[in-house]
């Protein structure tokens, strides 16, 4: 289990970036991804290994009209 | 041409680091035209923009003042940073009146050229009072320092039509069109209280005036009620520092800057240079948060059909400038050119029509389960030239449709109209029975919070099911954007001063996806922090899209990137460098607030802004139907076990429905509690002396309305 914006969402082995932004319908194209607290560039998303309890923040810089 | 009824001179007072220091008063019920001092209690006070707006009106109303009142007034102001041409977005009016649909004081504001050509005409600020017996208009000439009142019967009401004329009659040449600009309304604005303002500017390039539109609230309704069919004001000469700012080196540097980050960023980021603000109805959708068929769901899968690749690729014209004022590089004013009309008076002629814009996707789109581009277009087209707020339109038909296909009201009992939702045709005729003030679209016009009476009394509706559907606070029409799972935006949207428009706070990725705000302070500091800054636009005359419709690149590195840190910056750095003071970000909040503050007291005074009025139709707070229910089943099962320790397995969907109810609307009770302690108000929603006093605001006339209530 892995968390994710802080709620629990379940991490299988091999899960990348890439992978739990797909699986979250994370869609929105200027989002900032931080995984226990380091930054993970977008180039990044496709190799970056997510870890068993891993604290995966997702922020999205939408802030509206 | 009209008879002139009034020709007034006046020497045009000379910019002094971003003001005039004179504003213009003309009464229409007598052509009195007068010149004022703007003081330095004003500057201090108010900044600029819609705090010299709403001071003025205050002076001008008493709280039996209502919307047709005469003494009720127009006041449009650019404010000290409009008009520089160096960095996106200087161009705003920002304008206030007393409202129909509200009572209280509404402000709007929008792009085009007619603030910062006011401003340099030689006015900081325009009061409109009175009423006049016969159509006029008011032409100011700002090179010769003229004014005239005109007889306006003869000129057309639909605005492309009224613009177009206007611009050619006051313009020398074609190259003098671009220094025109005129402010009207159209025909629905005679009979509806959702007229809007359309401020124009004329675009070379294509030949023809463009429109911007002050919408909310009804303000062309004011002017068409007190007879004035148009303003209009020419200025020739726009230079790069008319403002005269102190320090146009800084101005500068900031502009390069930002512009770079334009040109670099944008197609990375919101492509707004391609679609304007449309670029987010599928994020929208996709995020459970676009407003479809009254608000009941959050997208369809039918919105990939009105997805911003089918504008962009089918129907808006792309690689022309899109500004709507000099200068701006975000250029988002999209618009579909040689469009052709299929239905009401101007059938068969081609236009351009200005926009979509997102709100104009989600409102007149899915919010009324019509997922067709050209009708979109149309309806835009017909809601701008007739004067209609596009918002207050759209979420009124979704109210009106979603009573009729709920049994509440019958198709007889609208004339005949099948509103069903996805009838573009019927739409579309409602738009322009409003024009022809007959019918149901006549009744339609008077807004969501009057029909429901009407319903309820004259057709036998169900009191409680209107309440809880009719997507209005304050008598406002809330803007297009789902958002029950987000009880940050729920008090965004109800708590905002003038009514549910989120031109005050935009939280619902915040609190419903990053969830950076879990807290009911958490939230309540967001509802302050947002509101405060984003009103500061408003003060000075600037457009909120360049503050974070594109960020820096390593905007991410920042502490707290929704603010847009340098941004922040350099609206700071521009503000000093214009004005000459040396103002912090703290300061800045500080501005908003003495407005915001005011506001609140303002809209106390006019009988509302307590915590009576700041509640929410249920709708925007939780499940209304069994369908919506069920529709997030699993979400609203979850929320049921986890956060209230129910089981719903052993409930019947309407046992479920109203213990979540009774659980959000508790909620929302402690979430408003928060945001009144944050804001320095009482629990009754009453900004306190000591918060007043706090920031400058401890004036006599405002404890003399809030210190009856305490």
């Amino acid at each position: 289990m892995i968390k994710v914006n802080t709620e629990d969402h379940p991490w299988y082995s091999g899960m990348t970036v890439r992978n739990l932004l797909d699986e979250k319908v994370y869609t929105f194209r200027h989002i900032i991804v931080r995984v226990n607290g380091e930054y993970v560039p977008e180039e990044g998303f496709d190799e970056f290994a997510i870890q068993d309890g891993d604290d995966v923040i997702v922020l999205h810089l939408m802030a509206g009209g | 041409m009209g008879a002139i009824l009034k020709d007034y001179s006046y020497t045009p007072a000379k910019i002094e680091r971003g003001y005039s220091g004179k504003s213009l008063y003309i009464n229409v019920s007598d052509f009195r035209i007068e010149e004022k001092e703007v003081t330095g209690f004003m500057k201090e006070k108010f900044t600029g923009g819609k705090g010299f707006d709403l001071w003025y009106l205050w002076n001008a109303v008493t709280p039996e003042t209502r919307w047709n009142s005469p003494e009720n007034e127009i006041v449009m102001s650019v404010g000290p940073l409009g008009g520089i041409t160096q960095y996106s977005g200087t161009g705003k009016t920002l304008i206030a009146s007393i409202s129909p649909l509200t009572d209280i004081p509404i402000d709007s504001n929008a792009g085009g050229y007619f603030g910062p050509l006011l401003k340099f005409s030689g006015w900081d600020a325009f009061e409109l009072q009175g009423k006049a017996d016969k159509d006029i208009l008011i032409f100011i000439d700002g090179n010769n320092g003229r004014i005239q009142i005109e007889e306006a019967e003869e000129y057309p009401e639909d605005t492309h039509l009224l613009a177009e004329e206007l611009t050619r009659k006051y313009a020398v040449n074609d190259d003098d069109m671009v220094n025109i600009s005129v402010v009207c309304s159209g025909s629905a604005a005679k009979t509806g209280y959702m007229g809007l303002l359309n401020f124009s500017f004329y675009d070379p390039r294509r030949k023809t005036c463009r429109f911007k539109q002050a919408a909310r609230g009804g303000l062309g309704t004011i002017l068409r009620d007190k007879k004035v069919k148009a303003l209009v004001v020419k200025y020739k000469g726009i230079t790069p520092n008319l403002n005269n700012a102190a320090d146009i080196s800084t101005i500068n540097k900031v502009g390069v800057k930002y512009h770079k980050e334009m040109h670099d960023l944008d197609s990375k980021q919101n492509k707004m240079r391609q679609i304007g603000t449309a670029n987010t109805v599928m994020i929208m959708s996709q995020y459970d948060l676009l407003p479809t068929r009254n608000f009941q769901t959050g997208g369809d899968p039918e919105t990939v059909k009105i997805s911003p690749e089918v504008f962009i690729n089918e129907w808006l014209t792309q690689g022309l400038h899109d500004g709507c004022w000099y200068g701006c590089t975000m250029s988002c004013a999209k618009c579909a050119d040689h469009f052709l009309l299929t239905t009401g008076p101007y059938a068969g002629e081609r236009v351009t029509v200005d926009g979509p814009e997102y709100e104009c996707v989600a409102g007149l789109g899915a919010n009324l389960g019509i997922f067709d581009p050209q009708a979109i277009l149309e309806e835009n087209f017909y809601c701008d030239t007739y004067g209609i707020d596009l918002i207050s339109f759209a979420t009124c038909t979704a109210f009106i449709m979603e009573c009729y296909q709920r049994g509440q009201i019958t198709q007889e009992q609208m004339g005949g109209l099948d509103l069903k939702f996805g009838n573009k045709d019927a739409v579309l005729e409602l738009l322009h029975q409003m024009a022809r003030g007959e019918g149901f679209g006549k009744l339609a016009g008077l807004g969501i919070r009057k029909l429901k009476k009407i319903f309820v009394e004259e057709f036998g509706a169900n009191p409680d099911l209107l309440e809880d559907i009719g997507m209005e606070v304050k008598g406002l029409e809330y803007s297009e954007y789902a958002h029950k799972e987000s009880l940050a935006q729920q008090g965004g949207f109800a708590m905002a001063t003038k009514g549910p428009q989120h031109d005050e706070a935009w939280l619902i990725f915040m609190d419903m996806v990053n969830k950076q705000i879990p807290t009911f302070e958490d939230k309540a500091n967001a509802l302050y922090y947002f509101p405060m800054f984003r009103t500061w636009f408003g003060l000075v005359g600037l457009c909120k899209l360049p503050w974070n419709d594109i960020v820096p690149a390593d905007n991410h590195k920042t502490s707290e990137p929704a603010k847009v840190p340098e941004h922040v910056q350099n609206y700071v750095d521009i503000f000093n460098a214009v004005t000459g003071q040396s103002i912090d970000k703290d300061e800045l909040i500080l501005q908003s607030e003495r407005v915001y503050q005011f506001q609140r007291v303002f809209s106390v005074r006019m009988g509302k802004g307590e915590r009576k009025d700041d509640y929410a139709p249920y709708r925007s707070l939780g499940p209304v139907s069994r369908e919506e229910y069920l529709s997030r089943q699993e979400l609203y099962d979850k929320q049921l076990r986890e956060l209230q320790g129910l089981d719903p397995e052993t409930m019947n969907l309407d046992e479920k429905i109203a213990k979540l109810r009774a659980y959000r609307e508790d909620q929302y009770e402690q979430l408003m509690d928060a945001v009144y302690r944050r804001r320095g108000w009482t629990m009754n929603g009453i900004p306190t002396p000591e918060r007043l006093k706090e920031i400058g605001m401890d004036l006599p006339e405002l404890l003399e309305v809030v210190e009856p209530k305490l």
